[in-house]
């Protein structure tokens, strides 16, 4: 049994921040770089299941990204995923999520696993779009937004349910192999053993590029895409009225608004 | 190409506030899309919304009657491409919504059409089309564009366009879904749970804590401060799903809609628009967070930039 697992490497802004010359992006110089919250969900979730499989099985952790990205491949390998895909080259540069999706539903096809998980969304640009893209590409079942999972691995069907608006939840079934977004809170993701960092630095990363999976230049980039980016910027907003001084003297005048409005 | 297709969002039997929504969304481009505006709604007995979905800026309903009313990706898909490819519409609105996600990017990813996700601005320049939307936490806004695509697809963000209220009679006519086959089925609906927890729906007063807090050990503190204050504690997400508050407590589009409260404080909440979705309509919101920039501050009425820790050791002192 297999379960491939894509996660991204997101930017976290610094609190200050300035834009590229070409007003298309934020100057990554001012961003510190993570995995996305959700992917540390959905890693969890297919470690669980192998952990639970009697028979050999394995969970690939795949990203599209530049070398810097392999670290956040590392920690996944460090928690127990088995090895590592990533894939670049400059052709991929200024892809949208559909081109993104493009990328992987081709590895799907050449890994051929009996799962996918992707994240709900990525926290940096937030489209909640990637895994869904990736099932039709491949045209397999799948469901968005996953809270609960009922798989086990060799199943060729699975019971989840799905997190709706407002604290309510859907059950459904589905035909596997599926692709599936999972939601923050599915489970209780874990740390990496000192033991497991060490081993992970031994575990096999592959790297590929656009036309190792057999794609074309018009497949990827802005050719590949069904959107670009003309233009990012700073809005100009509402802004709060700041409350300034020492924090005692800002805790006095929140004092104050709490009392006006408690009428006390 | 011409013309807005709306595609409608109903639960549980009544239709989704987002829908008219994007009604008002639809109706401003209404002349630079230069045609109709259709709303089509999905469903087992789809005649049963018609009267709903009849408002001002629809000039028509579209009925598609399907096996079942619950929503059901493959479905919704199938339904969604056989109107676009009958009625080449040259923009097409769907919520941004948990559903709209199980489906909607399926529109994408044969690469025919543009499409793009929680939208938030709609506009055309120089007859093109540019959505806006936002990255980094909120912190800036991008502006996209879809060249050579003549059918746009976008989620458009909920809260954003006041929902169309005034009733109208708009034709009616049906379109037949495309065979398909489902691989996914319903089973049923499950409601959250009364836990018994107070139900902050009620207060006037909520005081919140977000991941600012960083360790399930400093909530005592935020517990005894709301205490102190008079306020209700609530929380973002993050600390409800480690556990640290009941689930009950989650204010935002997976939690509740704070509706009777007038004063909020954000403690260490950064302003996602999920959080915001429960908590951004509040007159009096006061956000405390050391980030200048946190998105918070644009929908506060009062921005204090500082620690939480800070704040919170220096207030309960003037309630004694
Ligand atoms: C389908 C879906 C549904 C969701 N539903 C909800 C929902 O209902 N409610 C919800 O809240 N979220 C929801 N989310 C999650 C949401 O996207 C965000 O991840 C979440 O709101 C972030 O919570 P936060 O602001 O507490 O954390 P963060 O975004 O991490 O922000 C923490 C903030 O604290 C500040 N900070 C840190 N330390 C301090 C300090 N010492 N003093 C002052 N400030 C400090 C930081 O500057 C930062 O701004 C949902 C997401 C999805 C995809
Ligand atoms: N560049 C990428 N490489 C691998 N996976 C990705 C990439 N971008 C997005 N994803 C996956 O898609 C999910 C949702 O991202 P998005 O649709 O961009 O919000 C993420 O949680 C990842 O699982």
């Amino acid at each position: 049994m297999k379960i491939l697992v894509a996660i991204k490497q997101v930017a976290i802004l610094d609190d200050e921040f300035e834009m590229l010359d070409d007003g298309r992006d934020v100057d990554h110089d001012f961003c510190d770089y993570e995995i996305n919250e959700w992917d540390d969900y959905s890693l969890e979730e297919a470690l669980l299941i192998k952990e639970r499989s009697n028979s050999e099985s394995e969970v690939v952790v795949l990203t599209v990204g530049p070398e810097q990205s392999e670290d956040e491949l590392r920690k996944c390998l460090a928690k127990g995923a088995d090895r590592g895909i990533r894939v670049w080259d400059d052709a991929i540069e200024g892809s949208d999520q559909v081109a993104i999706a493009r990328i992987i539903a081709c590895v799907v096809e050449k890994e051929a696993p009996d799962m996918v998980f992707l994240g709900v969304q990525a926290s940096d640009h937030a489209f909640a779009q990637t895994g869904m893209t990736v099932a039709a590409m491949l045209g397999w079942p799948h469901a968005a937004v996953v809270s609960s999972l009922d798989y086990n691995s060799g199943d060729n069907h699975a019971t989840l349910k799905r997190e709706l608006e407002a604290g309510l939840e859907e059950e459904i079934a589905i035909d596997c192999p599926a692709v599936l977004s999972i939601q923050l809170g599915i489970n209780e993701p874990r740390y990496a053993s000192l033991r497991g960092i060490k081993q992970a630095a031994a575990k096999p990363v592959e790297d590929l590029s656009h036309t190792d999976l057999g794609l074309n230049d018009n497949d990827v980039g802005e050719a590949g895409s069904v959107s670009r980016i003309r233009k990012m910027y700073i809005p100009e907003r509402g802004h709060a009225e700041l409350i300034e001084g020492t924090s005692a003297e800002q805790a006095k005048r929140l004092a104050e608004i709490i009392k006006e409005f408690r009428g006390v | 190409m011409s013309g807005i297709l709306v595609i409608a969002e109903h639960r549980q039997g009544e239709i989704r506030p987002a829908t008219f929504e994007l009604v008002t969304a639809a109706t401003g481009l209404k002349e630079q899309s230069d045609g109709t505006v259709m709303v089509a709604v999905i469903g087992k007995e789809p005649d049963r919304y018609v009267e709903d979905l009849g408002v001002r800026g629809v000039d028509e309903i579209i009925t598609v009657q399907v096996d079942q009313d619950e929503f059901q990706p493959d479905i919704y898909e199938a339904c969604v491409r056989g109107l676009i490819e009958d009625k080449k519409p040259s923009l097409v609105l769907i919520p941004h919504s948990v559903d709209a996600w199980g489906y909607a990017p399926a529109l994408g990813a044969g690469g025919e059409y543009g499409f793009s996700t929680d939208v938030f601005g709609i506009r055309y320049e120089d007859g093109e089309l540019v959505a806006t939307r936002a990255a980094y936490k909120e912190k800036v806004y991008m502006d996209v564009d879809f060249p050579g695509k003549e059918t746009i697809a976008l989620t458009v963000r909920g809260g954003v366009f006041k929902p169309e209220e005034e009733k109208a009679e708009p034709t009616v006519s049906s379109f037949n879904c495309p065979e398909v086959q489902a691989r996914s089925q319903h089973k049923q609906f499950i409601e959250p749970e009364d836990t018994g927890d107070i139900d902050i729906t009620q207060s006037e007063f909520l005081l919140s804590i977000g991941r600012g807090i960083s360790e399930e050990s400093n909530v005592e503190q935020f517990e005894e401060l709301a205490d102190a204050v008079g306020a209700t504690l609530g929380c973002s997400r993050p600390i409800a799903d480690s556990g640290w508050l009941p689930k009950s407590r989650q204010v935002g589009q997976s939690g509740k809609t704070v509706s009777n409260c007038k004063l909020y404080i954000a403690m260490g909440i950064s302003g996602s628009v999920q959080h915001q979705a429960g908590m951004k309509h509040v007159e009096n919101i006061i956000a405390v967070n050391t980030d200048p920039e946190a998105s918070i501050f644009s929908i506060a009425k009062y921005g204090i930039v500082a620690d939480i820790f800070d704040i919170a050791e220096e207030l309960p002192g003037h309630f004694e």
